[in-house]
């Protein structure tokens, strides 16, 4: 398609070098460097106003970088219009066109390029997605969930190098996401495109993503496997924004990783005392909360089986060593 | 992206610059320089034509003009505002009524001062009417009179009040109303403490909205006042055509301008925001 | 509450009355045997006079030519324009249609004839046809604007993302996606163009050569010599005809 350098790493379809967006009145992005591989689904992971929008757009060419270098297949896109750019979004409204059927919002990709077999590949990926047979609705005729597929087969008809996805299940009611998280999940299989997603939903980003990064502030704070990422937190705000954390004395313990004993010989070595203030029962596990001798409270998921636990009670809160989380 | 918006403004620009920048630029050159021997333009560069002001007569059609406008105003006012809450209120025929005050608005501006000149002259519907009742025996002298431009300024600018004020009234939080109804306020308290002072904005842009065409209105004064009532429009008309005194035209125009402008920015001042 | 109410409605109704019914009474008598303000019975005379008068139809026609060409300018002038300043505002010009919208008639009139009588002393040319077309395409740019920019305003700005997202250049952009959703108002704006250009008399009596006198202009006349039972036939024929574009414009507005 376009000119491939020889200094491709192998493997990465997408590639960010020290990338960095100045606004007039803040920085969004801040020296961004990150690789995404070949069929990869990565995700973009943070909280609000954390860049990581703005870093999509950088990608889509909807924002220049103010520096910083951009490769897509090796090459640089930086200086190229999102129209010569083999990279495609889904919009976190889906941004379909309404007046156009959703046979014509498919084809409209195809027919900038003047592609002929448009007929044949928008029958196909209208399969896919499962809309055949509404290709004569307009958007404003389907129910959001289809909608979202529209979005969906509209850039993937263009089979794109790397499909941007803004945040499209945050529009979708919650009972729906899971099920289009599968769905979705699903669609990147089965194509083969690589899906760089944007979210701030960490359940969401853990389940989907072959990998992630954690963006803070404009910076990326850790990439990684869902799995080292959540176990081995390079820094407090990963560990904290990942999932719920309790503080004893310096270092960090998830709930789940977190027992209570009520003697001393159930506990291991890293034991504290500690007083229950709250049980709470939950179905499958039971929630304590409970009380060190220096004031701080940690939460601890303990199994249903452990019993349940009486406020006032004396125990030993106590976690394995391998589930110690520390930070410098 | 850049240079696709270039192209696209480009005519727009050009026409604006030429035909609308060039022009007054021209005036201003003009208002200062002198008349010529023939009604033309002379050099040497002078400020004769803006020292003319302080000529009591025209300081007399300055002042009227001002006057003629702020009662037009105040009419369109004590018109609009009611009719604004009325329509306000009107639920789901909302947009019906609006464009009742709309459509006359853009008929023939011509023809809407011509349907008062056929209303009010001596033998006009009015006044054929007052004699038919025998409330009159001599017909009024209802046209040709300072009455009668007001009259029809408020007639043609009256929508300029209500748009504004309406747009003031629909912003306005209905729970404030209730509250103010649930401390006790009966509704003509709520209207002066809550509704009226909350909605200013919206009369305040109304009454730079009406005034502004007002002081500078040409066609009304002409035909609703005749000879009698002349305002500034006419007298910068006049120098324009029968006096051929255009330095002191564009003196005037300029000075026009300059107020026109003067309250635009007092107004964008007050509300922060430009009407554009 | 419920009197007050009662009281505000007859206060809105007696304006409503005062906002439609000289135009309403002036369509009636048009329709008068008498061209006294006594009605004498039901006539089409003053339309049959009007239609015979030849300076009037001449001057009809010129207004007809010259609205068509400058609402054409107009239209294309201010729907680009508007998108342009839509993408990014530029002050001077978004600050000069706006000047533009607020300068009396008479000042915006005088200031273009001054301007022409400069440019004639260099250029072989005259007052005519072309000096008004010019002016109208003037002073009805910026209500296209309004019309057109209040229309791209309610746009979603993701859409023209998504087409250059798919391969749509930026003039792909704007003619397959923007321009059909904002066509109906663009349609809306050069209805009411069309209206104000055909309906201007400040600017155009002092602009016009010989050769163009508007229908305005030869209203103006007339009612300048008093009431005429013709002019009130041909005030009725343009009362519907530009009610019915209003109504057309807004109804396409609302879309």
């Amino acid at each position: 398609m376009r000119h491939k350098s020889a200094v491709s790493e192998p493997g990465a379809i997408l590639e960010l070098r020290e990338v960095t967006k100045q606004f007039p009145t803040h920085r969004a992005v801040n020296r961004i460097s990150l690789r995404v591989a070949r069929g990869e689904f990565f995700s973009l992971l943070g909280p609000s106003g954390c860049g990581k929008t703005t870093t999509l757009r950088l990608v889509a060419g909807f924002e220049d970088p103010t520096s910083g270098e951009i490769l897509l297949n090796g090459a640089s896109i930086r200086h190229l219009k999102p129209y010569q750019r083999n990279v495609s979004t889904v919009f976190q409204n889906y941004a379909l066109f309404p007046h156009l059927t959703v046979r014509e919002n498919v084809e409209f990709g195809l027919r900038r390029r003047g592609e002929n077999e448009c007929a044949r590949r928008v029958a196909e990926v209208l399969e896919l997605v499962e809309l055949a047979g509404k290709e004569a609705r307009r958007p404003s005729e389907i129910s959001g969930g289809e909608r979202q597929r529209v979005a969906l087969a509209r850039s993937l008809v263009l089979a794109p190098d790397v499909l941007l996805l803004d945040e499209p299940l945050a529009a979708l009611d919650p009972n729906l996401r899971k099920q289009v998280r599968a769905e979705l999940k699903q669609i990147q299989r089965s194509v083969g495109i690589t899906f760089l997603f944007v979210t701030h939903d960490q359940e969401e980003a853990l389940a989907m993503s072959d990998r992630l990064a954690v963006m803070h502030a404009g910076e990326l704070e850790q990439a990684g496997t869902p799995e080292d990422v959540y176990l081995r937190p390079r820094t407090r705000f990963v560990a904290s924004f990942l999932g719920a954390l309790n503080w004893i004395g310096e270092v960090g313990v998830r709930p789940e990783a977190t027992r209570i004993a009520r003697s001393e010989m159930e506990a291991g070595e890293r034991a504290r005392r500690a007083t229950v203030t709250r049980s709470t029962f939950l179905g499958n596990c039971f929630h304590i909360e409970a009380q060190l001798e220096n004031g701080q409270t940690v939460v601890a998921e303990v199994s249903r089986l452990a019993g349940p636990f009486a406020t006032e009670e004396s125990v030993l809160v106590w976690w394995r060593d391998e589930d110690e989380l520390r930070f410098p | 992206m850049r240079r696709l918006r270039w192209w696209f403004l480009a005519p727009s620009r050009t026409v604006m610059l030429l035909l609308f920048l060039a022009p007054l630029a021209i005036i201003l050159a003009y208002s200062f320089e002198s008349r010529g021997a023939y009604g033309g333009i002379s050099l040497p560069w002078n400020i004769e034509s803006y020292l003319r002001f302080g000529d009591p007569l025209y300081l007399a059609i300055l002042w009227r003009s001002v006057w003629i406008a702020a009662v037009s105003t105040l009419g369109c006012l004590l018109l609009g505002f009611p009719l604004a809450l009325y329509i306000s209120r009107a639920g789901t025929r909302k947009n019906l009524f609006l464009s009742l005050v709309i459509l006359p608005f853009w008929t023939s501006f011509l023809i809407r001062t011509y349907a008062w000149m056929f209303l009010l002259r001596d033998t006009g519907l009015v006044n054929t009417l007052l004699e038919k009742f025998g409330l009159i025996h001599n017909p009024l002298p209802l046209l040709y009179n300072d009455g009668a431009v007001v009259l029809g300024l408020v007639y043609s600018y009256l929508p300029f009040m209500v748009l504004p004020i309406y747009a003031a009234l629909e912003r306005l939080d209905v729970s404030l109303l209730e509250a103010a109804a649930d401390l006790g306020a009966r509704p003509w308290a709520a209207l002066r403490h809550v509704t009226i002072p909350l909605c200013a904005p919206g009369i305040w842009a109304g009454a730079i909205l009406v005034f502004i065409p007002c002081l500078g209105a040409y066609l009304t004064p002409d035909l609703l006042g005749g000879g009698k009532s002349v305002m500034v429009g006419n007298l910068i008309q006049n120098q324009f055509t029968t006096s051929r005194d255009w330095p002191f035209g564009s003196a005037i125009s300029l000075a026009l301008m300059a107020i026109v402008m003067l309250m635009l920015w007092a107004s964008a001042k007050r509300s922060g925001e430009n009407l554009l | 509450m419920r009197q007050r109410g009662l009281v505000l409605s007859i206060y809105a109704l007696g304006t409503y009355a005062f906002l439609h019914l000289p135009l309403l009474i002036l369509a009636a008598f048009s329709f008068n045997q008498s061209r006294f303000t006594v009605w004498e019975g039901f006539s089409l005379r003053w339309y049959q006079a009007a239609l015979h008068d030849a300076q009037l139809l001449e001057a009809s026609w010129n207004s007809l030519i010259i609205a068509l060409v400058a609402t054409l300018f107009s239209t294309v002038i201010g729907t680009l324009c508007a998108y342009g300043l839509w993408k990014r505002t530029s002050r001077w010009l978004a600050g000069s249609l706006y000047l533009s919208l607020v300068t009396p008639e008479i000042v915006t009139g005088i200031s273009l004839l001054a301007f022409y009588e400069w440019i004639f002393r260099y250029l072989r040319v005259q007052l005519g046809m072309h000096t008004v077309i010019l002016a109208h395409i003037s002073f009805s740019i910026a209500f296209v604007v309004i019309v057109v920019m209040a229309r791209l305003g309610t746009m979603d700005g993701h859409l023209e993302e998504a087409a250059l997202d798919l391969g749509a250049n930026e003039w792909q952009a704007f003619r397959y996606v923007t321009l059909p959703l904002i066509l109906s108002a663009v349609i809306a704006a050069a209805l009411l163009a069309f209206t104000v250009s055909f309906d201007d008399y400040v600017i155009t009596s002092l602009v016009a050569g010989v050769d163009s006198e508007t229908l305005p202009m030869v209203i103006y006349a007339i009612a300048r010599r008093g009431v005429n039972p013709v002019l009130n036939a041909i005030s009725a024929l343009i009362v519907f005809g530009f009610g019915s574009l209003i109504l057309i414009s807004e109804r396409l507005r609302a879309r």
